[in-house]
C-alpha cells in the first residue's frame, strides 16, 4: 500500500494573541508545531501500513524550515519525506496549495492519501477535498475510525453532527482525520535516529511540471483584503451585592426578557 | 501584485516584523525582507514609519473578471429535513441579491416538491431541484459533480452554503473543479459598494483575528457560512416562485454510504436550534457540577453545552462542545458557568443574544462578552438560581 500523509507546520494558535492597541499579532515565542489533526492522519497512515504493509510518505509544502516538521514525522515512523518548496508557491490559497500538493502526489504515487480535517492557522478544511478533486479520486472527510482496508477498497466511519456514516470507497481515496480517530504515538528512539539521518527529497515548481499561472499568488482565486481584531461586546453589566441579591436581580432581568 | 520593501528607505527598525500574522518578514543585513510566506494581507503597509513598504501591481492584476449573475444558496437536507442554516442563508442571500439587483435561487438535492416550495416561502425566487434518489443521502462526488454542472450552465455570481460537515466537505471539490475562490466558515458577508465584489469575513488563527477575503477575478464567488450567525428572512406562505427540475443523468459515485448511525441525545442535536443553553467548563469540577447544570437546564427548558476543557475531562461527550472545534450556537440566552472564556470558546457562542457568565475570577475574559456577569462560586449560585427560578415560575 502506498500511503501519503500531508502535514503542515503551523503556529500554535492557542498562543497567538492580538495587541488591541496596534491591531497586530503578538507572536513572540509562539512555537511552531505539526498541525494537530495531521498527527492523527499520520498515526492512521502508520496503522494502515502496519496492517497491509507498504510505505508511508509524508509531504509538506512550505518554506525550507518546514523540514523540521518532516523530520518529526519520520521520528514517529514515516518511511520517507518530501518537501515542496519554491518561491513560486508563495501566497498560495487553498486552491493553489491543493493543486501543488496534488501534482506532487501524482509523482509520488498513492493508494491512500491522508490529511488532517483542517489546519489550525486557517481552519479552512478545504485542501484535502480539493486535492481529491484535482486527482479525480473520491474522498471521505472526518474519518473517526478505519473499519477495514483491502487492496482495492476501504470502509471507514465518517463523523457527522448527529452520529456517523459507515462509508465504503474504492481506492485510491483521500481521507481527512478528526481527533477521535486515534492517539498519535510518541517518537521512538530508533525513529529519532532515523530522523537525524533521513534525506529529505525536495521538489520545486519545475519538478512537478506546473505552470506559474496555477501556482502561488497567481494561481489563487482568493485574496486577503485586510485583517482586524474581533470586536468586543459593549453592553456588559457585572451584578453587585450579596450572592442572593445578584441572583434576585438576574432572575428579575430574565423574567423581564421573557426567558423565564 | 506583491509587497516590496524599499531598501533605501528601510531603517531596520523591525516595526513591521510584529505586524505580520504569517511571520513572512525577516531581517537580512539590517533591512526587512518579505519572504515567500507572504499572503498579501497588507497588514505591514501601515505600520512602517518610513513608508518603505508598498504594494506593487502587476499586469495580471487587471485580469478581466469572469461574468456571473444571481445569488445561489445550496439548501442542505439530511433525512428529508432542511438544515436551519439554509434558511438563514436565504435571509442573508436576499439582502445580497437586492444589493446586486439579482435573483436569489436555491439548489435542493433530494427532498420533496414541498421542500422546494418551502424554500420559495423562505425567500428564493427560483429553486433548482433534483429529486433523484442517488442524491437523497449525502455523498461528496455526486453532489460536487451535479452542482458544478449546474453552475457551469447557469453562471451564478455567488454560491453559498452552510459551514456544516456536509457543506465543508463537498464545496471545496466544486471550487477546485471550477477554479473558483472559496472562503470557509464566514461569519459575515457584505457587498463592496464600489467593485460589487463579495466581501467574506471570517475568523482566523483560532478566532484571534478576523480576516476579510475577496475574489477579485474568479467567478462564482463561493463561501460556506457558520450556522446561527445570519438571521432568517420572513416565512411568507403565499410567496410564489419557479421550480426547475434537474436531472442526475450521468452522475456517479465511488463512495457509498452503507449505513447511517444516530448516536446523539435529543439535547445535543438541538444545541444549534436551542433557545436557551446552559454551558459548563472546568470550573464545574466534575459530574456533580454538571448534574447541577442539567437541573438548571430542566427548569429553563434549556440544552446543556460545555467548553473543551470539560469535554476533555470526560464530564460530557464531544457533541456538546461549543467553540472553534465544536459547535457554533446562537441562542437567545447562553449561561456560561465556570468557563474562563478563551477565544476558542468565545467564537462559538458570542453571537448569542444574552450571555450570562458565572465565574469566581473577576478577571475571567468571559466577562468581556457577558451581558450579565456574576462573580462568585457556581456551586453556590446555581442551586440558588434554580430555586429562585422555580419560585418565579410558581413551581
Ligand atoms: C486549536 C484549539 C481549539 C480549541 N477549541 C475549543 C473549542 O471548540 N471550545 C472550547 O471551549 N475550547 C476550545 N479550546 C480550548 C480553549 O483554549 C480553552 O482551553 C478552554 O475553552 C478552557 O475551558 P474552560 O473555560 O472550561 O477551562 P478553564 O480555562 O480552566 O477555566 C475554568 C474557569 O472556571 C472558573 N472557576 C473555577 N471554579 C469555579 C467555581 N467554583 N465557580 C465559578 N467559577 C469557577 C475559573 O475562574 C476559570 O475561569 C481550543 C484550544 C485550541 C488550542
Ligand atoms: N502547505 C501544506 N502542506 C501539506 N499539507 C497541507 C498544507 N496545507 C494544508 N495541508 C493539508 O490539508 C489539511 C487541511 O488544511 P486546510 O484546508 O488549510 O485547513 C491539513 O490538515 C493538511 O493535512
Amino acid at each position: 500500500m502506498r500511503i501519503v500523509v500531508c502535514i503542515k507546520q503551523v503556529p500554535d494558535s492557542a498562543e497567538v494573541r492580538i495587541n488591541p492597541e496596534t491591531n497586530t499579532l503578538i507572536r513572540d515565542g509562539v512555537p511552531t508545531i505539526i498541525n494537530p489533526y495531521d498527527m492523527h492522519a499520520l498515526e492512521a497512515g502508520l496503522q494502515i501500513r502496519e496492517k497491509t504493509g507498504g510505505k508511508v510518505t509524508v509531504l509538506t509544502m512550505g518554506p525550507p524550515q518546514a523540514e523540521t516538521a518532516l523530520r518529526e514525522a519520520i521520528a514517529m515512523g514515516a518511511d520517507e519525506a518530501v518537501l515542496l518548496t519554491d518561491r513560486a508557491f508563495a501566497g498560495s490559497d487553498t486552491w493553489a496549495t491543493a493543486f501543488t500538493l496534488s501534482k506532487a502526489i501524482e509523482q509520488i504515487g498513492a493508494d491512500v492519501i491522508l490529511c488532517g480535517k483542517q489546519a489550525i492557522d486557517g481552519d479552512t478544511a478545504q485542501v484535502g477535498p480539493e486535492i481529491a478533486e484535482f486527482m479525480d479520486i473520491p474522498h471521505i472527510s472526518y474519518i473517526r475510525k478505519v473499519v477495514d482496508v483491502a487492496s482495492d477498497r476501504l470502509v471507514v466511519q465518517r463523523l457527522m453532527d448527529d452520529g456517523f456514516d459507515l462509508v465504503e470507497s474504492t481506492l485510491p481515496v483521500l481521507l481527512t482525520a478528526v481527533k477521535e480517530l486515534n492517539v498519535p504515538r510518541l517518537p521512538s528512539l530508533k525513529g529519532k535516529m532515523a530522523a537525524k539521518k533521513a534525506e529529505i527529497r525536495k521538489m520545486s515548481a519545475a519538478d512537478i511540471k506546473a505552470g506559474e499561472n496555477d501556482l502561488g499568488l497567481k494561481g489563487s482565486p482568493t485574496q486577503v483584503k485586510n485583517i482586524f481584531a474581533p470586536e468586543a461586546k459593549k453592553d456588559r453589566k457585572v451584578l453587585e451585592g450579596t450572592t442572593e441579591e445578584k441572583v434576585d436581580t438576574l432572575v428579575k432581568e430574565l423574567v423581564g426578557l421573557k426567558c423565564i | 501584485m506583491y509587497i516590496k520593501v524599499n531598501r533605501a528607505l528601510c531603517s531596520g527598525c523591525e516595526a513591521c516584523l510584529q505586524s505580520c500574522p504569517y511571520d513572512a518578514i525577516v531581517m537580512k543585513d539590517g533591512k526587512a525582507v518579505i519572504t515567500e510566506l507572504c499572503q498579501l494581507c497588507r497588514a505591514c503597509l501601515s505600520v512602517c514609519p518610513e513608508g518603505a513598504i508598498s504594494e506593487v501591481k502587476e499586469a495580471s492584476d487587471t485580469k478581466e473578471t469572469a461574468q456571473g449573475k444571481g445569488v445561489w444558496v445550496f439548501a442542505e437536507q439530511r433525512d428529508g429535513k432542511i438544515a436551519g442554516v439554509s434558511l438563514e442563508l436565504l435571509g442573508a442571500g436576499r439582502g445580497l441579491a437586492q444589493k446586486l439587483g439579482a435573483e436569489l435561487s436555491a439548489v435542493l438535492f433530494g427532498g420533496t416538491a414541498d421542500d422546494a416550495q418551502e424554500l420559495i416561502r423562505w425567500g428564493a425566487d427560483k429553486v433548482f431541484h433534483c429529486s433523484d434518489p442517488l442524491l437523497s443521502a449525502f455523498n461528496d462526488e455526486p453532489y460536487a459533480a451535479l452542482l458544478s454542472k449546474l453552475i457551469v450552465e447557469q453562471k451564478p455570481e455567488i454560491v453559498l452554503t452552510g459551514a456544516t460537515p456536509i457543506g465543508r466537505s463537498f464545496f471545496p471539490r466544486v471550487a477546485a473543479k471550477l477554479r473558483a475562490g472559496l472562503t470557509a466558515d464566514c461569519t459575515s458577508l457584505e457587498i463592496d459598494a464600489e467593485t460589487k465584489n463579495l466581501l467574506q469575513i471570517r475568523p482566523a488563527f483560532g478566532g484571534n483575528i478576523m480576516a476579510t477575503i475577496f475574489c477579485p477575478h474568479a467567478r462564482p464567488q463561493m463561501a460556506t457560512v457558520r450556522p446561527r450567525v445570519m438571521k432568517r428572512g420572513e416565512h411568507d406562505p403565499s410567496r410564489k416562485g419557479e421550480v426547475v427540475s434537474v436531472s442526475a443523468k450521468g452522475i456517479a459515485s465511488r463512495t457509498k454510504v452503507v449505513e447511517t448511525v444516530k448516536e446523539v441525545s435529543e439535547t445535543a442535536i438541538n444545541l444549534q436550534d436551542a433557545n436557551i443553553i446552559v454551558a459548563g467548563g472546568r470550573g464545574m469540577g466534575g459530574d456533580k457540577g454538571f448534574q447541577l447544570l442539567y437541573e438548571l437546564a430542566e427548569v429553563l427548558g434549556a440544552s446543556v453545552a460545555a467548553s473543551r476543557a470539560a469535554v476533555d475531562e470526560g464530564w460530557i461527550p464531544y457533541r456538546h462542545q461549543v467553540g472553534q472545534t465544536g459547535k457554533t450556537v446562537g441562542p437567545k440566552l447562553y449561561i456560561a458557568c465556570g468557563i474562563s472564556g478563551a477565544v476558542q470558546h468565545l467564537v462559538g457562542m458570542q453571537s448569542s443574544d444574552i450571555i450570562i457568565a458565572i465565574n469566581k475570577n473577576p478577571e475571567a475574559p468571559i466577562f468581556s462578552v457577558a451581558t450579565y456577569g456574576i462573580v462568585g462560586d457556581a456551586h453556590e449560585i446555581i442551586p440558588m438560581l434554580i430555586r429562585k427560578i422555580r419560585e418565579a415560575k410558581g413551581l
